[in-house]
């Protein structure tokens, strides 16, 4: 059971509010992703679930029992640190153990739970190492396998994966994914990056300076981005957002529309403009498009589509997907 | 520094550096190796004959000799005892959040600065004196018989004083090294469910041991050499009581002027003291590899 309540939880350092008063209900076996700007309190509200700060007002209940006060290794939640957080001068056996022989469970039994995380992180042959002497993704398994070993009520995550390189991340996206799957325990799970964000999240939450800008599953998000921060956050490349006449054409302050909902044509269009730059990625082409007035908007095309530098292109948003957004950066409905 | 050229040209470069070096250790050391075996009595007018190792033999089966190596050792050893778990503590206690940490530890430093006949004298007059002394003041207070340290307890006096002196050094390195401590290992331990002893003993003393290593290096080579702290409170006595190696050599050649034996014993206390670097060197290089 892993069952995460938040009510009306704040934390403040000294003068400064980080997280102002915030409500979150996490359900049992979900895989929860906390998402937002570098700096706006996803790693300081994980740290409060954790206990590892204590919250400036409000309380927080673990499967239904309030555990405010509790301490953290009486919350029976697991973390994995963004340093990873291993001890240096222990094996890497012994750090996976360490949290059951803290916990007075007898060698034979920790060393059998030790080989069944090995096994299910492909440690088995490293367990007599050190930390420094294997590599980031093996370090980030460790740190793993010393969370699964204790078979928490949920995993916390903070940024696991920033310290690997673009490959391994996202192997061992998938491989947090399964885990996922096959324990069906709760996840909470800190990014700044959407894209781990939609990949991984049942559900996510848009933090922006410590407020929750919206709850969703990542289709809900990319569908129906609740006001102007979320649509500029969710998705890849970020919306095209257009003030002005066009945006009062459809009754709007601000419209939006994704480089994917938008049709590429040479000869006709609703916005002409020229093409500044084009990336070519194969699969895909991104083509940022000076569309005069209305700025410079992203366009994704065909990956065949052979633009250049210069050329004149037409650019038609495509019926339905246009987002409305009013004066105060509020979706219409 | 890669290629031949290179190479040889930093040797080059440093080689007036080390000769001069070299020099300066040589030249004494070869005069005192020399004396040691001569017949050199400042007392005995007259040509310095050839002795062979007679010196070495009255310095080694001099009675003083072994209560002296004893007095070395348990100097070093009870100075290297306190100072370590002192600075241990001392350094925790000095990591808390505190107000007034920067002055606090600018006071901890401070017995370091202090010359060793300074600190020595002042305990020996404003602490330790059994009439004048804050100590015997203290005991007085209490109603007890005051104790009179340096007479009844010369050599745990010393240590005492040489600790003091010392505490500062090992709990500044201490405290660098505590601070380098990542904290998010520290929090790891504690969602493990580690107690706050459970967290010092497998998270802060593995951190520790690499510079709780240096600092028994460092020290023991200083320790072994202690002397101005011996001569301004205790001369060695009552006795040899509080007579370490160092000192002997120096009651042998200066105040009984037979530099002969003195340079023997000064040999004999190089041996040792090569012995014993020697020793802690491998020990300190096999903790400093991993
Ligand atoms: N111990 C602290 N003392 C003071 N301010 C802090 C502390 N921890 C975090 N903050 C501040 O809280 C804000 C949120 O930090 P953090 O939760 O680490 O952000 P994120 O993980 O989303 O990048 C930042 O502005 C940071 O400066
Ligand atoms: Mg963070």
């Amino acid at each position: 059971m892993g069952k995460i309540s938040l009510k009306q939880v704040t934390k403040s350092f000294g003068d400064v509010t980080v997280i102002p008063a915030l409500d979150l209900d996490i359900e049992d076996g979900e895989f929860v992703v906390f998402v937002g700007p570098s700096g706006c309190g996803k790693s300081t509200l994980l740290r409060l679930i954790a206990g590892l700060e204590d919250v400036s007002s409000g309380a927080i209940e673990i499967d239904g029992v309030n555990a405010t006060e509790a301490p953290p290794s009486k919350r029976r939640l697991a973390m994995v640190f963004q340093s990873y957080a291993l001890y240096p001068h222990m094996t890497v056996r012994k750090n996976i153990a360490f949290p059951l022989k803290m916990a007075g469970i007898a060698p034979d039994e920790q060393e059998r739970k030790v080989q069944a995380a090995a096994k299910v992180l492909n440690l088995t042959n490293y367990l007599d190492r050190k930390p420094g002497q294997l590599s980031g993704g093996q370090r980030q398994r460790v740190a793993i396998g010393r969370a699964i070993v204790r078979e928490p009520a949920a995993f916390l995550f903070d940024e696991p994966l920033s310290n690997l390189d673009a490959a391994l991340r996202v192997n061992m996206r998938l491989e947090i994914t399964e885990l996922h799957h096959s324990l069906k325990t709760t996840m909470v799970y800190v990014t700044h990056d959407q894209v781990e964000a939609m990949t991984m999240a049942d559900k996510i939450v848009v933090l922006n300076a410590g407020r929750i800008e919206q709850v969703g599953s990542p289709l809900d998000l990319y569908r129906s981005p609740r006001n102007l921060f979320v649509a500029g956050f969710i998705g890849s490349p970020r919306m095209n957002l257009l003030t002005g006449p066009s945006a009062a054409a459809h009754g709007a302050t601000t419209i939006g529309v994704r480089p994917e909902h938008l049709t590429l044509s040479r000869s006709e269009g609703l916005w002409p403009g020229r093409v500044t730059v084009s990336e070519h990625l194969g699969s895909d082409t991104f083509l940022h498009v000076n569309a005069g007035d209305l700025g410079t908007l992203t366009v994704r095309a065909d990956g065949e589509v052979d633009a250049r530098h210069g050329d004149s292109v037409f650019l038609t948003p495509q019926t339905g997907k246009i987002h409305r957004f009013d004066a105060d950066g509020k979706a219409m409905a | 520094m890669a290629t031949q050229h290179s190479r040889s040209a930093a040797r080059l470069m440093i080689s007036p550096a080390v000769l001069l070096l070299l020099g300066w250790m040589i030249v004494p050391l070869a005069m005192t190796v020399w004396f040691s075996f001569l017949n050199y009595n400042l007392l005995q007018p007259g040509p310095r004959t050839f002795a062979g190792f007679s010196n070495y033999y009255y310095f080694l089966t001099d009675p003083a000799f072994f209560t002296a190596i004893w007095n070395t050792l348990v100097l070093v050893l009870g100075v290297l005892a306190i100072t370590t778990v002192g600075g241990v503590l001392l350094a925790l206690l000095l990591d808390q959040p505190m107000w007034g940490q920067g002055i606090v530890r600018i006071l901890v430093i401070a017995p370091f600065f202090v010359m060793p006949t300074v600190s020595a004298l002042v305990w020996k007059n404003m602490f330790m004196n059994p009439v004048n002394g804050i100590f015997a003041w203290i005991a007085e207070a209490l109603g007890l018989q005051p104790f009179d340290f340096l007479s009844q307890a010369p050599l745990f006096s010393i240590i005492l004083i040489v600790a003091w002196q010392w505490l500062p050094f090992a709990t500044l390195i201490l405290l660098t090294a505590l601070q380098s401590l990542d904290s998010e290992q520290m929090e790891a331990a504690e969602m493990d469910g580690a107690s706050a002893l459970a967290r010092f003993f497998y998270i802060t003393i593995p951190h520790l041991t690499r510079s709780i290593t240096v600092v028994i290096l460092i020290q023991t080579i200083f320790l072994l050499g202690v002397f101005a702290e011996i001569l301004v409170t205790t001369n060695g006595g009552p006795g040899t009581a509080s007579t370490n190696l160092t000192y002997l050599v120096y009651g042998q050649s200066l105040l009984q002027y037979d530099v002969g034996g003195g340079s023997a014993g000064g040999i004999v206390a190089v041996i040792l003291a090569n012995i014993v670097a020697i020793f802690l060197m491998r020990m300190i290089g096999k903790n400093l590899e991993n």
